[in-house]
């Protein structure tokens, strides 16, 4: 049962890295990480039901977290093109 | 015989990942392809029973060392922009990497023999494990009442060295917010022209 949904896990992580090798927008490999990284969050928890060790759960919720601030990080830079302004306050002024 | 292959597989998609970083030209995906790499070695580390080294790679590979190269792309895409068209073409016909290839083949090979004397993965008579890690299994506990032993021996035993860890990264992080974060929120009336630096 773990066995198999690691495999699904890994085949799609494969999937993901081909879209972020791929991608030809800048989107498709934000999204590519971003899957890939929800993939990586899955797998250490199936990793911890396979071993027997329920306390990589714990690392399993720091890297989803990790992930949203990359990703958010990302598109920020992406659409405002900087990191110091709030976004909202930017489109006021101009 | 799962473990063996999710082993292989991570690795496997680790040297992908490198050859494209390697190959790749546009910066933007460089540092997404970082990301990945940074997660999958973190995913390698927790396969490898190495979990509060994961947590470490996982927060400074994936989480602030990506977010740190987006912001330092976001400060000098202007300039770099028209360097990248002439800066990638050329070298990649005129120069033959033959020299350093077989310098990194020499390398790499050397390595890999040296490997041959270390011993096997998780070996119980290991010099790592029979030197100092058996006094700090049985005293760490007893010692520190810490239930675990890396955080015991990091944050107790080696507690000077770690706060003098956290004075370099401190610096470092301040150095790098100096240079990053150079413009304040509140010159956002300025932003428009070039030259906005109101130091207050």
């Amino acid at each position: 049962m773990f066995i198999a949904v690691s495999l699904a896990i890994l085949i799609t992580m494969g999937l993901a890295l081909a879209r972020a090798l791929t991608g030809p927008t800048t989107y498709d490999r934000i999204a590519a990480v971003n899957m890939f990284g929800t993939k990586t969050v899955l797998l250490i928890a199936v990793l911890a039901f396979l071993s027997g060790r329920t306390d990589l759960l714990d690392i399993a919720l720091v890297y989803a977290l990790i992930n949203f601030i990359g990703v958010v990080a990302a598109l920020k830079l992406v659409t405002q093109k900087n990191f110091h302004s709030s976004g909202e306050k930017e489109r006021k002024v101009e | 015989m799962i473990d063996i292959l999710i082993n292989i597989t991570l690795l496997a998609f680790l040297a992908i990942t490198s050859v494209a970083i390697v190959r790749l030209t546009n910066l933007f995906a460089t540092i997404m392809l970082f990301g990945i790499f940074s997660l999958l070695s973190a995913g390698l580390f927790v396969v490898m029973d190495a979990p509060d080294v994961a947590f470490t790679e996982a927060a400074v590979g994936a989480g602030i060392s990506t977010v740190l190269m987006l912001a330092t792309l976001a400060l000098t895409k202007g300039q770099k922009k028209s360097h990248e068209e002439d800066y990638e073409e050329k070298p990649s016909r005129a120069h033959r990497p033959w020299l350093p290839l077989a310098v990194v083949g020499i390398t790499g090979a050397a390595l890999v023999y040296g490997t041959w004397d270390i011993p096997g993965f998780g070996d119980p008579d290991a010099p790592a494990q029979t030197h100092v890690a058996r006094y700090y299994i049985e005293n760490a506990m007893p010692e520190t009442g810490v239930p675990n032993i890396v955080t015991a021996v990091l944050a107790s035993y080696r507690g000077f060295d770690t706060l003098g860890e956290v004075a370099v990264v401190f610096t470092a992080g301040v150095a790098v917010l100096l240079l990053i974060g150079g413009k304040r929120p509140k010159s956002s009336t300025s932003l428009k022209g070039d030259g906005g630096q109101d130091e207050t």
